[in-house]
């Protein structure tokens, strides 16, 4: 009994742990003054000045388009391969799996500076006078983003067995129909985690986006890395808090969207 | 991260029945895997294949590559390795303590955590799911919070009067700053695994050898501890991977002082603008990781083996 209580006192503790720092962020983007250490009462002023700062305004703006345009490629190219994974013979499965986790699993500095590279030197060959940009940033994050979604798409399609679809086939039904009709409806909140879950991924990205941008192409986590050279600031505590926010309404959503999913289903875990 | 074992579960499981069922039967073609399989092969595999090349050549002019195939970076960085300064071989060393000292001690923070949460614990879903939020939030916003808390001028030091206690222990922009910003940073990723482990686990058994006279001491390590084992070797692959090749703690926390392999390469890309010996630098780091993990496979097997 004294050891349960022991190791819930830690968890407590451990819990404060990880959640102080976060919490300090955002308490003093509140904070109305001018030093970040010093608080001089509540004010919502430093948002306002987040929000009328182009730089901000644009980096967000950027940083959510990106986001969304690799959540929706990371989806079509995550949800095929899931499709196709289980029942690919093992010699062709295995290095597809394989490749698919390496993507999830390498140092990001070491594909960062690879992709840096290949965009510049592919950029050579075509001609192009500035390879780097928003387009370079949302090619690279599709990368591992399709690696996510594929990865939790697949659990599901094979945890749901796949009846249904035999079913379809051999009633004539060709892919695409048996996939619209029977596959779809039932991996539909499977695919919106996994695409929620590649937007967040991708909005929060700082070391891929930072190799392979451009001069113009600043997303927000780039614009807040160059800001900490000159230290915290309460503009930046504003906009991090900003960026929380939306991280955590689209991770609360995936999660919610897979528990409704998962319990209609049988009441069970959820995988995320 | 956590689809990882519950896929690798369903894989070797369900999957696999299947498969056998159906064989033969109507399915989806095997060509829908050949989107993502390019998009992996033209901007992930072909990049790497670009560094690898990248890695024999030299810079000529300003920062242009010239495609030499010469072993000069390599031969030029072996050289410090076995050299007397000893420049870079300090500064994989550091790499090494630091992927090493990260695991353990995300490892030791995290295991507890787990432990509390897997059997015990009323709202283990929510608890769980608490663990995972902050790993889903920005590393970035993550890490330099802790530029505010270890801060000496940090309110709640203030009020406690322990401003000039936390300035003469001097732990922003030192190593102790980047120690505690990764076991931070990576703690969710080696209790989500953990979990896992401890979740599966039979703990009927636990109370099944105390009833026979084990000590709560010996069975934890007789039952739990390698009943855990799977959890606690993914959880540190997890974790000592990606710290490898860890760039943004030490920049922010350690005030750029102590330098790592990750700091190594981005620098020969953004200030020295040398592509080539980057290139070499990040090959030594792949290379090494995969010895690393060959032996840790091997290792793997050969107790898989024993224990049955």
């Amino acid at each position: 009994m004294i050891g349960r209580r022991l190791l819930g006192g830690y968890a407590v503790l451990a819990y404060v742990f990880l959640y102080a720092p976060i919490l300090v962020v955002v308490a003093f983007a509140f904070n109305g003054g001018r030093d970040v250490l010093f608080w001089e009462g509540f004010s919502t002023k430093w948002f306002e000045v987040a929000l009328r700062t182009p730089e901000i305004t644009e980096a967000l703006r950027r940083s959510i388009f990106i986001a969304l345009g690799n959540a929706v490629v990371a989806c079509i190219l995550g949800t095929m391969l899931a499709l196709a994974l289980p029942r690919m013979r093992p010699w062709l499965r295995t290095p597809v799996d394989a490749l698919a986790y390496m993507t999830l699993v390498t140092p990001e500095i070491v594909f960062a500076i690879a992709a840096l590279v290949f965009f510049v030197q592919a950029g050579n060959a075509l001609g192009l006078e500035n390879p780097l940009g928003w387009q370079t940033i949302l090619i690279a994050h599709v990368v591992f983003n399709a690696s996510v979604v594929a990865l939790i798409v697949r659990a599901r399609f094979v945890s749901m067995g796949q009846s249904f679809e035999e079913a379809s086939f051999d009633l004539g039904a060709g892919p695409l129909a048996t996939f619209r009709q029977v596959t779809l409806p039932r991996l539909a909140p499977a695919i919106l985690a996994g695409g929620l879950l590649a937007f967040t991924f991708s909005f929060d990205d700082f070391i891929t986006s930072f190799f392979v941008t451009g001069p113009t192409s600043e997303t927000l986590p780039i614009y807040i890395w160059g800001q900490l050279r000159f230290g915290v600031t309460p503009a930046i505590n504003a906009t991090a808090a900003m960026m929380l926010a939306f991280t955590l309404v689209g991770v609360v959503v995936a999660y919610l969207v897979l528990r409704r999913s998962e319990q209609s289903r049988e009441g069970g875990l959820p995988g995320v | 991260m956590s689809a990882q074992p519950e896929s690798a579960r369903a894989d070797s499981g369900l999957a696999h029945n299947r498969s056998r069922a159906g064989s033969g039967g109507p399915r989806y073609p095997g060509w829908l895997a050949l989107p993502a399989v390019s998009w992996y092969v033209l901007f992930f595999l072909v990049p790497l294949g670009f560094i690898a090349v990248t890695s024999f050549g030299e810079v000529v002019g300003f920062s242009d590559v010239a495609y030499t195939w010469s072993l000069d970076n390599y031969r030029y960085l072996w050289d410090d390795i076995v050299g007397e300064i000893g420049l870079y071989r300090t500064i994989f060393l550091n790499t090494l303590k630091l992927s090493i000292v990260g695991t353990l001690s995300t490892l030791v923070i995290g295991f507890p955590l787990a432990y509390y949460i897997a059997p015990y614990a009323r709202h283990k879903t929510l608890l769980l799911l608490l663990v995972i939020v902050p790993f889903w939030t920005s590393f970035l916003i993550r890490a330099y919070a802790w530029l505010i808390v270890l801060d000496p001028e940090f309110p709640l030091y203030r009020a406690l009067g322990l401003s000039d206690f936390v300035e003469r222990q001097g732990i922003l922009f030192s190593e102790k700053a980047i120690y505690i910003g990764v076991a931070y940073n990576y703690l969710p990723l080696m209790v989500l695994p953990l979990y896992a482990a401890l979740e599966r686990m039979d703990w009927s058994l636990v109370e099944a050898a105390q009833d026979l006279g084990d000590s709560p001491v010996r069975a934890f390590r007789r039952i739990t501890l390698p009943l855990a084992l799977p959890g606690i070797l993914a959880g540190s692959l997890l974790v000592f991977i990606p710290l490898t090749g860890e760039y943004i703690i030490p920049v922010l926390l350690g005030g750029s002082k102590t330098f790592y392999a990750g700091n190594l390469i981005a620098q020969q890309f953004l200030e020295s603008r040398d592509w080539p010996l980057g290139s070499a630098i990040a090959m030594v780091v792949i290379g090494a990781l995969t010895i690393a993990l060959l032996i840790y496979a091997r290792a793997l097997g050969k107790q898989e083996q024993y224990g049955g």
